[in-house]
Parts: C-alpha cells; structure tokens; sequence
C-alpha cells in the first residue's frame, strides 16, 4: 500500500476523460485489477480507458460474456469480468490464465477481489467508490500507478 | 471462410434429400448438440452449466474447460435421442463466435475432430445468425424481412433481417444488457438469481408509476439502448430509502421493471416503423417476461408479433444444425482451417 493516490472525480466524463488520458499514459502491457461494487465506475472507466487506446467499437459490460477483446491503435485491450465468477477456480477455468500475462495487451480485470490470489504483484490496482449523498462523484484509490 | 454460393437461399428443406447435420454449440456458458434433418430438429440437448443459483450471486461451474469433459456425453446424448448412428452424420456445424474464445475452441477442435474421423464437411456457424434462424423453428411461416429484438443476460439488439445474408444492426446497448439490468436490480433489490423472473414475481401486484426511473434515450432517434444508469438510480433510491420507508419493495420492482419494458418497447417499435416491416421477433431470456409481451403486443396491435419457446431463444445447439443444415444444403462448406472468432460480427 505505499505508492498509492485518491482522485475525486465529479461526472461520468471526468470519469471518462481521466481513464483516456491514463491509457494514452501506458505504453507496455499490463494488468489492471479492478474492485468496487455495483455501479461504482468499472464499466465507465473502462469506456475511458478504451478511448484512450484508440479503440473505437463500443465497449459495452461483459458481464455475460465474461471477456471482450479490443484492438487498440498499438496495445490490445482484454476486458475481463469476474462478476459472475466465484474464485480463482472459476477463472481459470475460463482460461483465464492469459489475460494475467498479456502479450501485446492491457488487461482490465473487473470485481478482481474475487480472484485476489492470482492478481500479479506489479499490477496496477483500483479501488472504485461511490458516496451516497453524491450520485455524480466517484472515489478511485489508485495503487501502482501515478499520472 | 469462403461463403460464396450459386442458388439464392431457401429457408425450409428440399424435399426428397434427407440432409443429417449434427450442430454443436458452446460460445459461452452452454454445452449443446442437437440433431437437425429437413429442417427438423430431432433432437436438442444442453447442459445448463449455470446450475446453482446462490443468494445474490450468481453462478459458477461455467464455460471452456467444462466443456471439453462434457461434449462427446451432449453429443452421444444427441445422437441417442434422435435414433441416429453417428456414421449417418453428414454434416457437423459449430459455432465459431462470437463469444469466449477457451469454450469456442472446445466446440470447434471437437467438431474438426469428429468431421475429419467421418469425411464429413463442417460449417462454422455464426451464433447471432443462428438465434436470427431460430425464430424460423419457431414460426416456419415466417417471411423476410422482419425486425428481430435480440433480449438476454448478455445481448440487447435490434435487428433488420432482409433475407440470408443480409442483417442490419439497428441498435444495441452501450453498456448492460437489459437481462443484466433485471439481473442486477434484483441483486441490489437483495432478491435471487435470475433476476429477471424474481423481479417480475415481486412487482406483479406493485405500482409501475410508484418511482420514476430514468428511461435512457427515449427521446432520442436512435435505436441505441443503455441501462447501466438505470442500475445507477436504483442502487441511489435505495440509499435514499433507508431514511424513508413510506414507498413499498413492490412498487419499486414494478417501476423498475417497467422503465426497462417502456425502453424496450418504443425503441422495438420506432425499429419496425424505421424498416417499414409488418413482422417482429422477440428472441432471448427476457421475452419471457408477461409484462414485456402484453406490452409489445399492445404497442404493436397491427404488427405479426412472434415470442419464439424459450427453449429456442436462449443458447441451444438446434439453431447451429438448423443455420448449418441450410448452408450445406445450398453447397456452402468451412475449409478445415478455419478458425473461431471470439469477436465475429454479422454485420
């Protein structure tokens, strides 16, 4: 928990345009663990994220399909989602294994606590919060990465 | 895959050539095979994998892996319900995407396999175009063009269907899929899963004016649909409510299912204005829904609306062998090498 940093941010397009601008950041691949509860930001942040990657087809939840592949302008994106998962079982069952060490790709890993055993050590982790008083505002705690 | 083709196409058989195509089918959850011969199905198996429903959970024992262990038993289980020798196969069809691409690639090795030990040929199916065909199972009557709205856990879609091999995309979701909403909704509601039934159980004698939910791009000209903000204003009504109880769980199911019903709804009946179609196809897991039907059937009283068996619309191995009986049967064929494609598009 050492190098890690809050962003308070106001709308979905601050949303939006922070997670564009963070991809355009990131040139190698990774992963991305991702953890907050239901419609705390994942989803929107990764539409963001996605913008910031050149892609241009929509990016919609893969909550069923359980992944969605991407092609970015240099990287592709694999958006996983471990919603419907129970553990780390179930994940590699899904195949899971190669979105943990992407080649030639980001990797965004939704509801990661379900899978917290197998997250890489040099993963870059977010923590998503929503405030009740404020429908708009969303609380990202960001650990492993800093602008 | 190379898909050129002579004749135009013809839904529904070619009297006097008994065509047998086993179809295979596992993009995503499902493990599936069924046996289709003249268009009919002779046989259709599917192993819901997603078995036990958990308090506000879903799940597990899902996809890839599973389906491996489980194909050659679908398969046999296929065979063996329709009176077939798998010698008599003539053809083997397979989904090859879109969906997950570990369970697409047990289906396909699995097919490979099986038509190369037969001499057989094999067709790699495109799933979306197999639930398109479906609808033909369920209504041999029904004729091009037609709208199709496309409603599961996973799709929410709007498709003009002109003839064989020319679909138009009207409109999907940006982000959930409207099962995802009921699914979702009734997880913060704290009811089980699926959602879809248990929120329509519950609302069933609540008030659908009681909250007023936000019904996103209604205005709107576009057929595009998003949910994800309704899933939003649930989760902060709810928060809101704690200090309120004045307004009852009942109603609140009612209004939120019937701000995703009214989406719905307009969006499917701006869609068959737009193509100027006299026929609609409500396919997939929301279909089910009472609420849904009585709806579209009063909103579009002067269009032939058709609600294919739920056994049909949701993933099954029936449509591939249907969808692939009609390509070999007009002489289409995959070369062996063909691949799978986790992002398949139709159009």
């Amino acid at each position: 928990m050492s190098d890690h940093f809050t962003i308070n941010l106001d709308s979905i397009s601050a949303t939006q345009n922070f997670a564009s601008e963070m991809a355009a950041k990131i040139q190698n691949p990774c992963v991305i663990a991702m953890t907050g509860d239901l419609g705390s930001g994942k989803t929107t942040f990764t539409q963001g994220f996605a913008r910031g990657m050149g892609i241009k087809d929509n990016v919609g939840s893969p909550t069923f399909k359980l992944v969605s592949e991407y092609k970015g302008e240099h990287l592709l994106l694999n958006h996983v989602d471990c919603y419907r998962l129970e553990n780390e079982k179930d994940f590699f069952n899904i195949g899971g294994e190669k979105y943990l060490v992407p080649d030639g790709a980001i990797t965004i890993i939704e509801w990661s606590e379900k899978i917290t055993n197998v997250i890489p050590r040099d993963a870059i982790i977010i923590d998503f919060k929503r405030i009740p008083e404020k429908p708009d505002v969303r609380i990202l705690m960001i650990e492993g990465w800093t602008p | 895959m190379a898909r050129s083709f002579t004749t135009k196409f013809r839904v529904g058989c070619n009297k006097g050539y008994k065509l047998i195509v086993l179809g295979v089918e596992t993009s995503c959850d499902e493990t599936a095979a069924s046996i289709c011969s003249n268009s009919k199905i002779l046989s259709t198996i599917v192993s819901s994998q997603i078995i036990h429903s958990k308090f506000g959970g879903v799940v597990p024992e899902l996809a890839s892996r599973e389906h491996e262990l489980l194909l050659n038993t679908i398969v046999q289980q296929a065979l063996e319900e329709a009176s077939i020798d798998k010698k008599e196969i003539e053809g083997i069809a397979v989904t090859r995407g879109p969906g997950l691409a570990g369970a697409l690639l047990a289906g396909v090795c699995f097919a490979k396999g099986l038509a190369h030990g037969l001499k057989k040929p094999i067709i790699g199916i495109n799933h979306l175009e197999a639930h398109i065909f479906a609808n033909f199972l369920a209504d041999p009557n029904l004729k091009f063009p037609f709208v199709c709205l496309l409603v599961s856990g996973g799709h929410t879609q709007l498709w003009l269907v002109k003839e064989m091999n020319n679909y138009t995309l009207m409109g999907t979701s940006r982000d959930d899929a409207a099962g995802e909403a009921f699914d979702k909704g009734a997880r913060i509601l704290g009811l089980r899963y699926p959602g879809g039934p248990e929120i329509e159980k519950l609302g069933m004698n609540g008030n659908p004016q009681a909250v007023d939910f936000p019904r996103a791009f209604i205005k709107n000209d576009n057929l595009e649909f998003s949910f994800s903000g309704l899933k939003t204003a649930l989760l902060y009504f709810m928060d809101s409510k704690k200090n309120k109880k004045d307004i009852l769980l009942e109603d609140i199911a009612a209004s939120y299912q019937q701000a995703i019903i009214d989406v719905l709804v307009i969006k499917l009946h701006q869609a068959v204005i737009e193509a100027n179609v006299n026929s609609c196809v409500i396919a997939g897991g929301v279909a089910a829904n009472i609420a849904l039907r009585i709806a579209v059937e009063s909103k579009l009283s002067t269009t032939r609306v058709l609600f294919p068996d739920l056994s049909l619309c949701t993933d099954n191995a029936a449509m591939v062998a249907f969808l692939g009986e009609l390509y070999l049967r007009n002489g289409v064929s995959s070369a062996m090498e063909f691949d799978i494609d986790p992002n398949l598009k139709l159009a």
